[in-house]
C-alpha cells in the first residue's frame, strides 16, 4: 500500500487521490489536499467504511501516530530526521495553516560558541528580550523570556541582589545591568540530571532540549544553577502573524504543552553563520558571541584582553558565557 | 493441612475480589468514600490533561510543588516495612511475623502513590514510556531520577511478589517455602533503604539548590521515614485489632514505639544540627532556610506551616519517649497521628518548596497548590488507601483461616 510518506512529493503520479482535488498549485494546500487523499484510503481500508468528512483527521492520525513513536533526535538518521522534519511541517500546516520550514542542521565543523557580555556598555534596554521572545517563538501569554537583566548597585556581582523586574526608564545613574540566560555549561548539570535525555550538549556547545522527547519532569529546572530553563506549563500562545517560520528542529520550533524549552544561542540562526537575534538586537554592542576555536573571533579578543569573570564559577559548571569589563 | 484440589490461581484472585466486594454497611459507606475521592481526582486531572499543568499552581521558580512533596514523603513510607522485616526475619520475633504482611501491604500501597504521583507531575504523561530501559532512552548511570524509577518498581515488585507468593503458598493450605523467599526479603531489606537514599540523592546530588545539597540529606530522610512509617503501620495495626477478629500482640506496639521514638529523636538531633548551620553564621546559602522559618521580602506562607510541624513533632516525641499512662493506646496513637502528620508536613511541603525558593537568581514568590493540585492528590491518597485496604483484607482472611 501507498503511503502518504512516499507518494507526497510525486505529484505527477496520476493515480495519487490527491491530483484530482489539488486545484491550487500552493505547497500548503497541495499538502492538505494529498493528505485528505490519503486519509481517505487509509480509512476506507481499515474500516471497511466510505470515507466521511473526518477523513482528513484520519490523515493526521497517521502522522501522530508516527510521531509518537519516533526516537529520540540524537539517535536518528539524516533520513529520519528528515522525514520527522516533514512530518512536522505537514501537521503545522493541516493543523493551523502554517507554512514552516524546520531544519534540521548539524553543528559546524571546528566550531565551538562562546558568548561574553559587557557589563560596563548594557543600559537595560531589553531590545535583546523583545528580539528572543520574537525569534524563538516565546509563549507570550505568560510573558516567558529566556533573557533576564537585572539592575545592580555598584559593588554587586550576583544577580540575587539585583532587580530582575524594573519597569522604569534606563539608564539609571550609577547602576549598572547584567544578562542571564542560560550559559551552555560545558559541564551542565541539567544535561546530567535529565531520565530520558531529552536534552544534551552538541558538539558546538549549544545545549538543547529534543522537546519532542521531553516528558516533562523538569529535574533539569531543578538542577540549573542558572534559572536558565523555561517549562510549558499550558500550550504556548503567539499570535499568528508574528511566528518565525525559519526554524530548527532543536531551536525555535513551536513547543507543544508540558516541555522544557531555553535558549539554544538562537541555533537556527548561528548554524547558518549568523549571529543570535540578541546579540543582532543590542543597541550598544554589549554582547559579543563568537566561536572559541577561532583565534581571531571577536570573542578570543574579548577573552584575551578583557577583565572577564562567570557567575558561579565555584560550581564549576563551566559556563561558556562570560561577562567583562572594559 | 493439605492442598486443596478445588483451589487454583484463579479462585485466588476470584476470592480476593469476593471477600473486598462484600462487607458490612460501615465498610461499604468507606468503600464508597473512597471511590468518590478517586473520582474527585479523575475529574481534577482531567484539567490537567486538558490545559497541562498551568493549571496548578508551579511555575519556572517553583517547578516542584505538591506532587513532589507527597512523593518524597511517601517513598519514606514505603521504606518503613523493613521495620517490621528486620525483627520478624533477622532477629525471629514470632509476633513480627504475624504483622509483616499487614506492613507489606502499607509498603505497596504507599509506592503505588508514589508513582502515581511522578506520572501526574509529568508534563507529558504520554510520553513516559521513553524512561522504559529497552524502548525508551535511560540516563542510566548519570541521572539520579533513573535511578529513582528503577529502585522504585524494583521495590514494588519485590514487596508484592514475595507476600503474594506467601498469601497463595497458605490459601492453597500449604506452607510457604521459607528458603525459596528468602533471599528475596533480605534483598528488601537492603532495597528499602536503597529507595530512600536514592529519592535523598535526587535532591543532595543539586549544586544549584543549596538546601537540598546537604550531606545529612540521606540519613534525615531515613531517620523521618523510620518515624513516620512505623506510626502510621502502628495506627493501621490499632484499626486492625480494634475492628477485625485479627487480634496484635501487645509487644509489637510496644516495640513499635521504641522504634518509632529512638527514630524520632535520632530526627530531630539532625534537624537542630541543620537549622544550627543555616543560622549560627547565616551565609547566602541559608537563604532557603530564612525563607521557609522567618519568611523573606514579606513572603512567609511557609513559617506558620514549618513551625507548626517543629512544635507538633518535638511534642509528638516527647509524649512517645516518656510514655505518661504506661502504654495507654488512648496516649500513644494520637502521639502517632501527630508525629506523622508533623513528619508530612515538614518532609513534603518544608523540603520540597523552599528547596526552590528563592531561585537561583535570588526571586522570591510564594507557592499555594490549587484545587486541581489538592483533588488530584486526595484521589491518589485514596487510591492508596484503596490498594492497602485490599491487600490487608485479603490478606488478614486467608491468614486467619491457614492458623486457625
Ligand atoms: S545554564 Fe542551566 S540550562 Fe544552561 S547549560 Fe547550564 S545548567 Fe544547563
Ligand atoms: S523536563 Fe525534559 S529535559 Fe528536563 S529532565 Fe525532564 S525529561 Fe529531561
Amino acid at each position: 500500500m501507498r503511503t502518504p510518506d512516499n507518494d507526497h512529493e510525486n505529484d505527477k503520479d496520476p493515480s495519487c487521490p490527491a491530483e484530482s482535488l489539488s486545484g491550487d498549485s500552493s505547497r500548503r494546500a497541495f499538502l492538505k489536499n494529498l493528505s485528505i487523499g490519503a486519509a481517505a484510503a487509509g480509512a476506507a481500508l481499515m474500516t471497511g467504511c466510505v470515507p466521511g468528512a473526518d477523513a482528513a483527521a484520519n490523515g493526521e492520525m497517521r502522522l501522530r501516530w508516527q510521531e509518537f513513536f519516533k526516537k529520540n533526535y540524537r539517535l536518528m538518521t539524516q533520513e529520519e530526521k528528515d522525514a520527522t522534519v516533514d512530518r512536522l511541517e505537514r501537521l503545522a500546516a493541516l493543523n493551523d495553516d502554517l507554512d514552516l520550514q524546520i531544519g534540521s542542521e548539524p553543528p559546524l565543523p571546528k566550531v565551538l560558541y562562546g558568548y561574553a557580555f559587557n557589563i560596563t556598555r548594557c543600559e537595560g534596554f531589553m531590545e535583546c528580550v523583545t528580539a528572543c521572545i520574537k525569534e524563538n517563538n516565546l509563549d507570550r501569554k505568560t510573558h516567558t523570556q529566556y533573557i533576564r537583566i537585572f539592575e545592580m548597585e555598584p559593588g554587586q556581582l550576583d544577580p540575587s541582589t539585583g532587580d530582575g523586574k524594573f519597569f522604569h526608564e534606563v539608564p539609571v545613574d550609577n547602576k549598572f545591568y547584567m544578562g542571564t540566560q542560560c550559559f551552555h555549561c560545558e559541564n551542565a548539570p541539567c544535561t546530567k540530571a535529565c531520565p530520558t535525555k531529552a536534552t544534551w550538549k552538541e558538539p558546538d556547545g549549544i545545549v538543547v532540549v529534543d522537546y519532542d522527547w521531553c516528558i516533562g519532569c523538569r529535574y533539569c529546572q531543578a538542577a540549573c544553577p542558572y534559572f536558565g530553563r523555561r517549562f510549558n506549563w499550558g500550550k504556548p500562545e503567539i499570535p499568528r502573524d508574528e511566528i518565525t517560520t525559519k526554524q530548527h528542529y532543536l531551536g525555535n520550533r513551536l513547543r507543544p504543552v508540558g516541555k522544557m524549552e531555553k535558549c539554544t544561542f538562537c541555533i537556527q540562526r548561528t548554524r547558518k553563520g549568523r549571529l543570535p537575534a540578541c546579540v543582532e538586537a543590542c543597541p550598544t554592542g554589549s554582547r559579543v558571541f563568537g566561536n572559541l576555536l577561532d583565534p581571531d573571533s571577536e570573542i578570543r579578543y574579548v577573552l584575551k584582553h578583557k577583565k572577564v569573570f562567570r557567575m558561579k564559577e565555584e560550581l564549576g559548571t563551566e559556563p561558556k558565557f562570560w561577562y567583562f569589563i572594559d | 493441612m493439605s492442598t486443596h484440589p478445588n483451589k487454583n490461581l484463579k479462585t485466588f484472585i476470584v476470592d480476593v475480589f469476593r471477600w473486598n466486594l462484600r462487607g458490612g454497611i460501615g465498610f461499604q459507606l468507606f468503600r464508597l468514600l473512597t471511590l468518590g475521592c478517586i473520582g474527585l481526582g479523575i475529574y481534577a486531572y482531567s484539567f490537567q490533561a486538558r490545559f497541562g499543568l498551568s493549571v496548578t499552581g508551579m511555575n519556572d521558580i517553583v517547578s516542584w510543588g505538591f506532587y513532589i512533596s507527597n512523593f518524597t514523603f511517601l517513598v519514606g513510607v514505603a521504606a518503613a516495612a523493613v521495620m517490621l522485616i528486620l525483627p520478624a526475619y533477622v532477629f525471629h520475633d514470632p509476633n513480627f511475623h504475624r504483622v509483616v504482611i499487614i506492613g507489606e501491604g502499607v509498603a505497596v500501597g504507599a509506592l503505588v502513590m508514589c508513582l502515581s504521583f511522578i506520572v501526574v507531575d509529568l508534563g507529558g504523561p504520554l510520553q513516559a514510556w521513553h524512561l522504559i530501559p529497552g524502548i525508551g532512552l535511560f540516563n542510566f548511570p548519570s541521572s539520579i531520577l533513573a535511578w529513582d524509577v528503577l529502585v522504585l518498581n524494583g521495590y514494588l515488585l519485590l514487596n508484592g511478589l514475595v507476600p503474594a507468593y506467601i498469601l497463595y503458598s497458605h490459601y492453597m493450605g500449604r506452607k510457604a517455602n521459607e528458603k525459596l523467599y528468602r533471599p528475596f526479603v533480605f534483598l528488601s531489606i537492603f532495597w528499602a533503604f536503597s529507595i530512600h537514599m536514592v529519592t535523598a540523592f535526587l535532591y543532595q546530588g543539586l549544586p544549584a539548590r543549596p538546601f537540598w545539597n546537604n550531606p545529612l540529606m540521606g540519613p534525615r530522610f531515613l531517620a523521618s521515614a523510620f518515624a513516620a512509617g512505623p506510626a502510621l503501620i502502628a495506627l493501621i495495626l490499632a484499626v486492625i485489632h480494634s475492628f477485625t477478629s485479627y487480634k496484635i500482640d501487645r509487644s509489637v506496639f510496644n516495640k513499635l514505639r521504641l522504634i518509632i521514638v529512638i527514630s524520632a529523636i535520632i530526627n530531630l538531633l539532625m534537624l537542630f544540627s541543620e537549622i544550627f548551620k543555616e543560622f549560627y553564621f547565616p551565609t547566602h546559602h541559608s537563604s532557603a532556610a530564612v525563607y521557609l522559618f522567618f519568611g523573606m521580602d514579606g513572603h512567609t506562607s511557609l513559617v506558620p506551616w514549618i513551625w507548626t510541624s517543629v512544635c507538633v513533632n518535638v511534642l509528638a516525641t516527647l509524649v512517645l519517649a516518656f510514655n505518661p499512662g504506661k502504654n495507654n493506646p488512648k496516649v500513644l496513637l494520637p502521639a502517632c497521628v501527630c508525629l506523622f502528620v508533623a513528619i508530612w508536613m515538614e518532609k513534603g511541603i518544608g523540603l520540597i518548596v523552599p528547596g526552590l525558593i528563592p531561585s537561583p537568581l535570588g526571586e522570591v514568590v510564594d507557592y499555594l497548590p490549587t484545587w486541581v493540585e489538592l483533588s488530584v492528590t486526595l484521589g491518589i491518597l485514596a487510591l492508596g488507601i484503596t490498594v492497602v485496604s485490599w491487600l490487608i483484607r485479603a490478606a488478614l482472611i486467608i491468614e486467619e483461616r491457614y492458623e486457625g
